[in-house]
C-alpha cells in the first residue's frame, strides 16, 4: 500500500466537476511515478488487439469490409460494441467523479445520456438499415441532390467528429499521464499510432473488436467494483447512502455530520435555469441519435431486424453501466474520501483527492481490489479511449472517402480500391491531426468540447436525418437550409455560452451573449423550422424530383426491399 | 424501386397494416419516453424539494427510484418495441417481400 501511496503521489490538481459534463479530463495534472502492473495489463490489452487488427486485415479486402465489416457482426455483438463506442472514459471517470463531488447531480447526466437509445430504435435504426450502405449521409440523401446534402452531412459529421476527437485526445493524454506517469505527448502519439494501425489495417473489423472487448473489459470491471461497495454495506443502497450522507462534507450543517442529507441525495446547483436543464436534456437525448460514429454501427448488421436487436441490448448495457457508476461514486464517497493515503491533505477531506474528482474511480478500484485490480481498471480506461477514438476517426475518415471523394468529386464512379485507399489516407491525416490538436490544446479546458459535439449532432444530424426519414415535404433546399441553420447556430451559441465565453474565453463573468449552457433547444428549433419553411417554399424543379422520391424511399426503409444485405463472405 | 412494385406494395393491406401499426407504436413509445424523461428534467428544474424528499424515514430520497426508473423504462419500452417487432412486423414484412415478387 505504501508504494502505491508512493505511486499516486503528487497527483493533485484541478480535475473538478466540470470535466464531467464533457467525457475529458481536463486541468493541469502532474506527471506520476510510473505504474508498471497498469503498463503490463495495458500492453496485454495492445498486442491482443493488434492480433486482432492483423486478422481482421487479411479479409478486409472491399469497401464493404472496411466500411460495415460486411454487414457480418451479430445483434448480440453490435450491441456490445454500441456500448464500446458509448461509454467514454468520461461517462466512466467523469460520471463516477460527478457523482463523487455532487452525489445525485451525477445520475442527471446518466439519464439524458441514455435515453437517446429508445428513439433511436423507435424512429430511425431500421429505416436508417434499410437506405443505407456505410454511412448515415446514404440515408440523408437518398432522395436528393447528392453533391449538396453530402457536403452538409459531411461536414456535421467532420465538425462533430473533431471535436469529440479533440476532448478524447486531450483526455487520454492527461489520464495516462496521471495513471501511468507517462509524458503527455507520449500519451498522445500511442493514441494516435494504435488508433491509426487499428482503422486503416482493420477497418471497421478490428474497430469492432476492439469496442467489443473493451465494452465486456468495463462492464467486468464497473460490475466488480460495484459489487465489492455492495458487499461492505451488506447489499443494503440505504446503509452505502447513510454512510456517503455521514462524511460527504456538504451535507454537514453547522459542523454536524449528516445534517443536511438532501445535499447529495437530491439535485443540486449543477442545474439551476429550467431552460438550460431543458437544452441540455434535448441536447443529450437527441445528440445521440445524430453522432455519426454511432449511426454507422448499424451498417454493420445483416439486416433491420439485427439493427433493431443491437440497439436493445446496447441499451441495456448502457443502462446498467450507468447504475454502476452511480454506485461506484457513492462507494468512492465512503472508501476513498475517508482513506488519507487517496487524499493530499486529509485535513481538507473529500475535495483533496489525488489526482481530482476523475480520479475517485480509480482510487476505488485502490481500495476496493488493491493494486492488480489498480492495474486492470486503468488500463481498461486507456483502452475505453482507444476504442471510441477509432470508431470517431473511421467515422470521420468514411465521409471524407465515401461522402465526399466517392460521391461528391467522382460522381458516385469511383473505383473501390482507389476509394478504401482515399479513406485509409483520411485516417492518417485525422489520425495526425488530432494528434497535432491534442498537443494544442493540452492546456486548454476542452470540456466543452463533448457538449458541443451532442450539441451540433442534435441540430445538424438528426434534423436533417429524422426530416429525410419520415416528411415527404422535405427539398435539397430545406435540407441544406435548415442544417446548416442549426450546424452553424449550435456553434455559435456553444462559444457565446457562460461555459466557452467565460470559463473558456476568460471573458468577465455575466458577459456572456448567449446566457445558457447548452444552446439545442434553439439550434435544434431553427434547425427543424428551416427545414420546414425552405422546403415548403422551394418551387424548384429539383424540389418535385425530391417530393416524388419519398414514396419509393419509403416503402423500402419499412420493407428492406432493395437494400444493401450482408455481404459477408 | 420500379415504380409498378412500389405501388404494388403500397396497395398490399398487409404493407398498409405493417406501416400503421408500426409508425403507431413506434411515435407512441417515444413519446411516452419524451414525457418520463421531460417529466423527471422538469422536477430537476422545478421541482427540486420533492426529489430530495427521503422516502419514510430513511436516507433514500424520491429522486434515486425516480431516476432509476427513467433507466429501466428506456430498456422497458426499448423491449416493448423489440418484441412487437420480432413477432408481428417481421411476419408482416416476409410476407410482403414474397407477394411483391
Amino acid at each position: 500500500m505504501s508504494r502505491l501511496n508512493a505511486l499516486l503521489l503528487g497527483a493533485c490538481g484541478a480535475l473538478v466537476s466540470s470535466a464531467a459534463l464533457a467525457d475529458a479530463v481536463s486541468g493541469a495534472v502532474q506527471k506520476q511515478a510510473t505504474n508498471w502492473a497498469a503498463i503490463g495489463m495495458f500492453v496485454a490489452f495492445v498486442l491482443l488487439t493488434l492480433g486482432i487488427t492483423y486478422w481482421a486485415a487479411r479479409q478486409t479486402r472491399s469497401a464493404a469490409q472496411f466500411y460495415t465489416a460486411g454487414g457480418g457482426i451479430t445483434g448480440f455483438q453490435n450491441g456490445l460494441a454500441i456500448a464500446g463506442d458509448y461509454m467514454s472514459a468520461a461517462s466512466f471517470l467523469g460520471i463516477s467523479g460527478l457523482v463523487y463531488l455532487s452525489g445525485y447531480d451525477g445520475l442527471i447526466y446518466s439519464v439524458g445520456w441514455l435515453v437517446g437509445w429508445p428513439v433511436v430504435t423507435f424512429l430511425i435504426a431500421e429505416p436508417l438499415r434499410n437506405l443505407g450502405k456505410f454511412t448515415f449521409a446514404d440515408v440523408a440523401s437518398f432522395r436528393f441532390s447528392q453533391t449538396p446534402i453530402r457536403v452538409l452531412a459531411a461536414c456535421g459529421t467532420l465538425v462533430t467528429v473533431a471535436f469529440y476527437l479533440i476532448a478524447q485526445m486531450v483526455g487520454a493524454g492527461k489520464l495516462i499521464q496521471l495513471l501511468f506517469g507517462m509524458d503527455y505527448m507520449w500519451a498522445v502519439f500511442i493514441v494516435g499510432a494504435l488508433m491509426i494501425i487499428y482503422v486503416t489495417f482493420g477497418g471497421m473489423v478490428a474497430t469492432t473488436w476492439v469496442q467489443i472487448i473493451k465494452a465486456c473489459l468495463l462492464l467486468a470491471g464497473a460490475s466488480f467494483m460495484a459489487f465489492m461497495v455492495l458487499v461492505k454495506f451488506g447489499f443494503s443502497p440505504e446503509a452505502l447512502f447513510a454512510k456517503a450522507v455521514e462524511v460527504h462534507p456538504k451535507t454537514a450543517a453547522n459542523g454536524v455530520a449528516g445534517a443536511n442529507p438532501s445535499a447529495i441525495m437530491g439535485p443540486g446547483s449543477l442545474i439551476s435555469n429550467p431552460l438550460s436543464a431543458i437544452s441540455l436534456g434535448l441536447a443529450l437525448m437527441f445528440g445521440t441519435a445524430g453522432l455519426p460514429h454511432i449511426l454507422m454501427r448499424f451498417f454493420t448488421v445483416a439486416d433491420a431486424k439485427a439493427a433493431r436487436k443491437s440497439v436493445f441490448y446496447a441499451t441495456g448495457f448502457i443502462g446498467y453501466f450507468y447504475i454502476l457508476t452511480f454506485i461506484i461514486g457513492f462507494g468512492a464517497i465512503t472508501l476513498v474520501s475517508t482513506n488519507p493515503e487517496f487524499l493530499t491533505d486529509p485535513a481538507k477531506g473529500l475535495a483533496a483527492i489525488k489526482g481530482g474528482s476523475n480520479m475517485a474511480a480509480i482510487h476505488l478500484a485502490n481500495a476496493v481490489g488493491g493494486n492488480i485490480f489498480l492495474g486492470f481498471i486503468s488500463a481498461v480506461a486507456f483502452a475505453t479511449i482507444l476504442a471510441v477514438v477509432s470508431g470517431l476517426t473511421l467515422a470521420g475518415a468514411s465521409a471524407i472517402s465515401h461522402d465526399l471523394y466517392a460521391t461528391v468529386v467522382k460522381k458516385g464512379k469511383a473505383n473501390e480500391q482507389d476509394e478504401i485507399r482515399i479513406s485509409k489516407m483520411a485516417t492518417v491525416v485525422l489520425g495526425v491531426v488530432a494528434v497535432v490538436l491534442g498537443i494544442v490544446f493540452e492546456n486548454q479546458n476542452v470540456a466543452f468540447m463533448v457538449g458541443l459535439a451532442f450539441s451540433i449532432a442534435a441540430s445538424c444530424n438528426f434534423p436533417v436525418l429524422l426530416m429525410s426519414i419520415f416528411w415527404s415535404g422535405m427539398t435539397t433546399r430545406g435540407a441544406v437550409i435548415g442544417g446548416f441553420l442549426g450546424l452553424i447556430s449550435a456553434l455559435v451559441g456553444v462559444v457565446l455560452s457562460p461555459g466557452v465565453w467565460e470559463a473558456a474565453l476568460g471573458n468577465p463573468k455575466g458577459s456572456a451573449p448567449f446566457p445558457y449552457d447548452n444552446p439545442a433547444l434553439f439550434s435544434m428549433a431553427l434547425a427543424f423550422g428551416g427545414i420546414w419553411l425552405f422546403s415548403k417554399l422551394d418551387t424548384s424543379k429539383r424540389a418535385a424530383e425530391d417530393r416524388a422520391g419519398f414514396l419509393p424511399q419509403y416503402v423500402r426503409s419499412q420493407t428492406g426491399i432493395g437494400a444493401a444485405g450482408a455481404a459477408s463472405h | 424501386m420500379a415504380a409498378a412494385s412500389v405501388e404494388k406494395i403500397t396497395q398490399n393491406p398487409k404493407y398498409q397494416e405493417l406501416v400503421r401499426s408500426r409508425a403507431s407504436l413506434g411515435w407512441m413509445l417515444t413519446v411516452v419516453m419524451l414525457v418520463i424523461y421531460l417529466g423527471f428534467i422538469a422536477l430537476v428544474a422545478w421541482n427540486k424539494p420533492l426529489l430530495a424528499t427521503p422516502i419514510g424515514g430513511a436516507i433514500t430520497t424520491w429522486g434515486i427510484p425516480i431516476g432509476l426508473f427513467v433507466i429501466v423504462s428506456a430498456f422497458v419500452l426499448t423491449g416493448i418495441y423489440v418484441v412487437k417487432a420480432n413477432a408481428k412486423y417481421d411476419t408482416l414484412t416476409r410476407q410482403i417481400v414474397e407477394e411483391s415478387k
